[in-house]
C-alpha cells in the first residue's frame, strides 16, 4: 500500500463505522478541495453509493463558481442535497470580530439543521495540519446540546476504537479527513481525477488556497494554473494554507472561540 | 505516487518540562519548516504573555494551553526533511493529560522519549515508555536533554541511558538511539556538536530520519472483521477492513462465532477498471459471497484452517485509564474488532505502576480494586462466545478497548494463557460437507404424534434430582402416547462417550455430544429429556446453539450442602476423601445457568411437586 491508499483506508473504514453507529448521518458539502475529495472516499466506502444527505450550510455569500459547481456535481453524483440558510448576521454575538462574525453565521445555520433534521452524525472534511486548534480534535468528537465542543476533556482514540455516544439532543462530529495534509489531499484528487473548483488554479497571479465566503476569503499570490503546478507549489511553499481566510487572522482567539461554539 | 516513501509519524513523549516542545520548535527552525509568519506570530503571542520566546506556543494553539503554559492535547506539526516528510506528534507530559497522549502516539510509527539531563527519568518518562510498547510502537529514540545544564557530562549520560535501557529490557520496544542533546542551543538536534566529542551520532534529525513506517502484517493469518453488511443494490455486500494476511476471491472463509462457512464470490470496489481479486492488511474491502447467509457486524471472517479462539473467559494486561477505581465483578463493554458485547472483569490477577523505576514488577497477591494508570492483569468473561486472537499470536486483532458507560477506561492486550480454545467443540473438521434435506418436515412429524420435538435440558449438581425426575416424566409422557427418550449423562458415558475423562475439555465434549444426540431424536420428533451435570455455562449455550429443536434449559437446583446430604449414588463422600478427581461442586466449579426457562428447585420440595412441574411445563411447550 502506499501512502495515498493508506490515508484512503483510513478514511473508508472511519465512514463504514459512522454510518454503522450512527442513527442519522448528514455531510457537509463545501463545496471546496477537502468535501469533494470526501464525496469522493464516500462512494468509495458504500461502493457508488453515499447512502446519507449531503449538506451544504449557505451564507448566500459563496462565489457564483461555488454555486454553479453544487448545481452541477450534485446532480452528477446523485447526491441527496440539502441547503440550509443561514441567519443574519445582526442575529450573531457582536463581541466577535468582523470576519469571524461572519463566519459565526455557518456554525448557526448548522445548528439549525442538526436541530430540524435531528442529525445525530455530522460528517466534517477539517484536517490536523490547516490549523493548531483542528490538530487537537478527535475522529469522532462528542458535541454536547448546544454542538460545544470541549476540548478539555476529549475520549481517548486508539487502535481504531472510536467510543460514539448518543446522548438526547447531542450529535457527534465525524472527521474521515483528520490525518490528511492539503498535499495528501490534492495529490488524491490528481490520482484519482476528482473534479474540483477552478478557484483553485491562479489568475493573474492569485489563487484561493482555501474556499471560504467571498466576504471574508481572499486569494494568495501563486503562479500555479494547473493541478500538478498546485502540487508543485505546495512541496516547497512556506504560506500558510488558511492565510486568506480572514477569520482566522482577527485576534488570538477567534478561531478557538468559533470552534468550541461549534464550528467546522 | 507510487513507491513514494511513506510518511513516519513520530510522537514526543517525557516528563513535563523536560524540553519536548522546545526540541520541536528546535527541529522546525533547523529543517526550515515553519511556515511564513509562525515565528513573528509565537514572538508576539510570547510578549503578550511576559515571555521572552516560547517555543512551545508553536504547537499549544488552545489558549488555556497558552495561559497556563501546559500542553494539554496533542498537536501534529510537519517535519520537511530530506527523503520524506515526518510528522512530529507533540503530546502531553501531563499525567491529566495521559489520555491525550495515548490518542497522539497511537496514531504514530515511532517515538521519541524526551529525558531532563538535571533530573534524569520521572514517573511519566517510565509510564510513557511503557504505554508507547503497549500500543504497539517498536522504534524509540531517547533524546537526554538539557545536556548543558550538566556540563556535556558523559558520566551521566551513561548513568541515565543504563537506567533506561534496563527498563526497556523488559518490553518490546527498542531504542534505535539514545542522543545527548541541548534543545534550547541545538547541540546534537540537526547536526553533531563539538561539545560531545564523546558521541558519535546520530544527530536527532538523522535518527528521526532512520524511522520506518512499520510493515502491514501480511504473513499473519487473514483477519476480516465484519464492520457492516449493504445492500444498496443487488449485491449483499460485506465491508471491512483486512486487519492482517490475505485474502483471493475464491477462498473459503469461516465465519466467527457464527461458525458459518461460504466461499469468496467477488471483491467489490467503486470507481476500479476491474474488480480486484486479492486483497491485503491494511485494505478496506467489500465481498460477496456464494451462500447467502445471514451475517451481521461483530463476526470475524477468517481462513477455515487459521481460525481465531473461541471462548467466553480470556485473560489481558490492561493499561486502566479510568477516574474511578477498577473492582472485581465490574461489568463493561468489550469494544473487540467491530463487536461490542457485555463482559465482566471476573479476577484481577497482578497490579503494578508503570511510572515506577521498576514498575514492570508485576505485584501478585490478591487485589480487589486498581487506581489510575496502573497496569493490571486480569481474567475477563464474557456472556457469549467471543472469536478472539491473543496479542502474541495476531497483534492488529489481540486487543481491545474496554468502556464504562460513557467513559473509556482502559485498553487491553489479550492472552489466552492456562485457557481452553472452545472452538475444537464447535467446528466440522472437514468443510467437505453437503447436507440434505428431509422430505420429512418437522411440522408432519408433530402432526402425527400429537406434540412437536423438543430438547428438554436438566442441569444441576449431582444428587439435585435430575435423573429421578427426568426418568418419572419421560415415564408419565410415554403413558400419554408421547414419543419420549431420557438421555442420561452417566448411562452415555458408558456407550457414546466411552473415550472422555473429567477435564474441562473432556467435560465440554461430553455435553456436546449430548446435546448433537439429543438435537437428533428432537428432530426425529421425540421430546428428548437430557439429565446432565453439565458444570459450563458456555457448554450449555453451544447445546441451545446447536439444537435444530426447540431448546429448554431446566436448572434442577439445590446446593451442594443438600446434595452432599443426599449423596445418593456416595460420590460426594469419595469426592471429599480425594478419590474423585475434579468433582462438579467439590473441586470442580458449576456455574448456574443466569436465565434458565424454568427452575425446579428440589430443596425442600417433594419428588412428586418436582415431577408434575417438569411435566406440566413439557406439555404446555411441546402442544402442537
Amino acid at each position: 500500500m502506499d501512502r495515498l491508499d493508506a490515508l484512503e483506508a483510513k478514511s473508508i473504514a472511519i465512514f463504514r463505522e459512522a454510518y454503522s453507529e450512527l442513527d442519522r448521518v448528514a455531510m457537509l458539502w463545501s463545496l471546496g478541495k477537502d468535501s469533494n475529495a470526501m464525496v469522493w472516499l464516500a462512494k468509495k466506502a458504500f461502493f457508488g453509493y453515499v447512502p446519507f444527505p449531503v449538506a451544504h450550510v449557505d451564507t448566500g455569500l459563496e462565489f457564483p463558481e461555488v454555486y454553479a459547481f453544487r448545481t452541477r456535481y450534485a446532480a452528477e453524483w446523485g447526491l441527496d442535497l440539502i441547503v440550509a440558510p443561514c441567519p443574519p448576521i445582526e442575529a450573531m454575538d457582536p463581541t466577535l470580530p468582523p470576519a469571524a462574525r461572519s463566519a459565526s453565521r455557518k456554525t448557526a445555520g448548522l445548528k439549525q439543521l442538526i436541530e430540524a433534521r435531528g442529525f445525530t452524525g455530522i460528517v466534517a472534511g477539517i484536517r490536523r495540519d490547516e490549523e493548531g486548534t483542528r490538530a487537537k480534535e478527535r475522529v469522532f468528537s462528542p458535541r454536547g446540546a448546544d454542538a460545544r465542543w470541549n476540548f478539555r476533556d476529549q475520549p481517548p482514540e486508539f487502535w481504531d476504537q472510536y467510543l460514539i455516544l448518543s446522548a438526547p439532543g447531542s450529535h457527534t462530529r465525524v472527521h474521515p479527513l483528520l490525518h490528511w495534509t492539503e498535499l495528501d489531499v490534492w495529490r488524491y484528487i490528481q490520482r484519482e481525477g476528482i473534479p474540483f473548483n477552478a478557484l483553485y488554479l491562479a489568475r493573474d497571479g492569485k489563487r484561493y488556497r482555501s474556499l471560504g465566503e467571498s466576504d471574508i476569503t481572499f486569494p494568495v499570490a501563486s503562479t500555479a494554473a494547473t493541478l500538478e503546478a498546485i502540487i508543485a507549489e505546495l512541496e516547497v511553499t512556506r504560506v500558510p494554507e488558511r492565510a486568506g481566510r480572514a477569520m482566522d487572522h482577527e485576534t488570538e482567539d477567534a478561531f478557538e472561540r468559533l470552534r468550541v461554539d461549534g464550528y467546522m | 505516487m507510487e513507491g513514494r516513501p511513506s510518511l513516519v509519524r513520530v510522537v514526543l513523549a517525557g516528563h513535563v518540562d523536560h524540553g519536548k516542545s522546545t526540541l520541536v520548535g528546535r527541529l522546525l527552525h533547523a529543517t526550515d519548516s515553519l511556515p511564513d509568519g509562525k515565528l513573528e506570530n509565537v514572538a508576539k503571542v510570547s510578549s503578550r504573555r511576559g515571555r521572552v520566546f516560547e517555543w512551545a506556543f508553536v504547537t499549544d494553539a488552545l489558549q488555556a494551553e497558552r495561559d497556563q503554559g501546559v500542553t494539554i492535547d496533542a498537536s501534529h506539526i510537519r517535519l520537511r526533511a530530506a527523503g520524506g516528510d515526518i510528522v512530529l506528534v507533540d503530546a502531553p507530559g501531563h499525567r491529566e493529560f495521559i489520555r491525550n497522549m495515548m490518542t497522539g502516539a497511537a496514531t504514530s510509527d515511532a517515538a521519541v522519549l524526551v529525558i531532563d539531563a538535571l533530573e534524569g527519568a520521572q514517573e511519566q518518562s517510565y509510564r510513557h515508555c511503557f504505554l508507547l510498547d503497549f500500543l504497539g510502537i517498536r522504534e524509540l529514540v531517547i533524546v537526554i536533554n538539557k545536556m548543558d545544564l550538566v556540563d556535556f557530562d558523559r558520566a551521566r549520560f551513561d548513568q541515565i541511558a543504563a537506567g533506561l535501557q534496563a527498563y526497556l529490557d523488559g518490553l518490546d520496544i527498542v531504542a534505535t538511539a539514545i542522543v545527548p542533546v541541548s534543545a534550547r542551543d541545538g547541540d546534537n538536534v540537526a547536526g553533531l556538536s563539538e561539545r560531545t566529542p564523546w558521541y558519535r551520532g546520530p544527530s536527532v534529525l538523522d535518527a528521526l530520519r532512520g524511522f520506518r513506517a512499520p510493515a502491514e502484517p501480511l504473513d499473519l493469518p487473514m483477519r476480516l472483521p465484519i464492520q457492516a453488511v449493504y445492500k444498496f443494490d443487488d449485491r449483499r455486500i460485506l465491508a471491512g477492513t483486512v486487519l492482517s494476511g490475505r485474502l483471493a476471491v475464491g477462498d473459503s472463509l469461516l465465519f466467527s462465532p457464527s461458525n458459518k462457512i461460504a466461499t469468496v464470490k467477488s471483491i467489490e470496489a467503486w470507481n476500479e477498471a476491474a474488480p480486484p481479486r486479492e486483497a491485503v492488511a491494511g485494505e478496506p474491502v467489500g465481498i460477496t459471497l456464494d451462500l447467502p447467509l445471514f451475517l451481521e457486524r461483530g463476526e470475524v471472517a477468517s481462513h477455515v484452517e487459521t481460525p481465531p479462539v473461541e471462548t467466553r473467559v480470556f485473560r489481558a494486561r490492561l493499561f486502566w485509564l479510568g477516574a474511578k477505581q477498577l473492582r472485581v465483578a465490574q461489568d463493561f463493554t468489550l469494544y473487540y474488532l467491530s463487536s461490542r458485547l457485555p463482559v465482566t472483569v471476573q479476577t484481577i490477577e497482578r497490579v503494578c505502576d508503570p511510572g515506577a523505576s521498576d514498575g514492570l514488577s508485576m505485584a501478585a497477591g490478591k487485589h480487589d480494586s486498581v487506581t489510575q494508570d496502573s497496569i493490571v492483569d486480569v481474567v475477563i468473561r464474557a456472556r457469549d462466545l467471543i472469536a478472539l486472537d491473543a496479542y502474541d499470536a495476531n497483534a492488529p486483532t489481540g486487543r481491545f478497548v474496554l468502556v464504562d458507560q460513557d467513559r473509556v477506561v482502559a485498553g487491553g492486550l489479550i492472552s489466552m494463557k492456562g485457557l481452553v480454545d472452545q472452538r475444537p467443540a464447535v467446528t466440522p473438521k472437514s468443510d467437505h460437507l453437503h447436507q440434505v434435506t428431509a422430505h420429512i418436515s418437522p411440522a408432519m412429524r408433530a402432526a402425527r404424534n400429537g406434540h412437536t420435538g423438543a430438547v428438554i435440558w436438566l442441569t444441576g449438581l449431582s444428587g439435585a434430582g435430575k435423573s429421578t425426575i427426568a426418568l418419572e416424566v419421560e415415564r408419565r409422557l410415554f403413558e400419554r402416547g408421547y414419543q419420549v427418550y431420557v438421555l442420561d449423562g452417566d448411562n452415555v458415558r458408558t456407550t457414546l462417550n466411552a473415550d472422555l475423562g473429567f477435564s474441562p475439555e473432556d467435560r465440554t465434549e461430553n455435553v456436546r455430544r449430548l446435546g448433537a444426540a439429543a438435537s437428533l431424536f428432537a428432530e426425529a420428533g421425540f421430546v428428548a429429556i437430557v439429565a446432565a451435570i453439565s458444570p459450563y455455562e458456555a457448554d450449555r449455550a453451544r447445546a441451545r446453539g446447536a439444537a435444530r429443536a426447540p431448546f429448554h434449559e431446566i436448572w434442577v437446583k439445590a446446593d451442594v450442602a443438600v446434595c452432599e446430604q443426599r449423596d445418593p449414588k456416595g460420590l460426594y463422600k469419595l469426592a471429599r476423601a480425594g478419590e474423585i478427581k475434579n468433582f462438579t461442586g467439590v473441586a470442580a466449579p458449576y456455574e448456574a445457568p443466569p436465565a434458565a426457562d424454568l427452575v425446579i428447585d428440589t430443596t425442600d420440595q417433594r419428588i412428586e411437586q418436582s415431577v408434575a412441574a417438569l411435566l406440566d411445563y413439557v406439555t404446555a411447550v411441546a402442544a402442537t
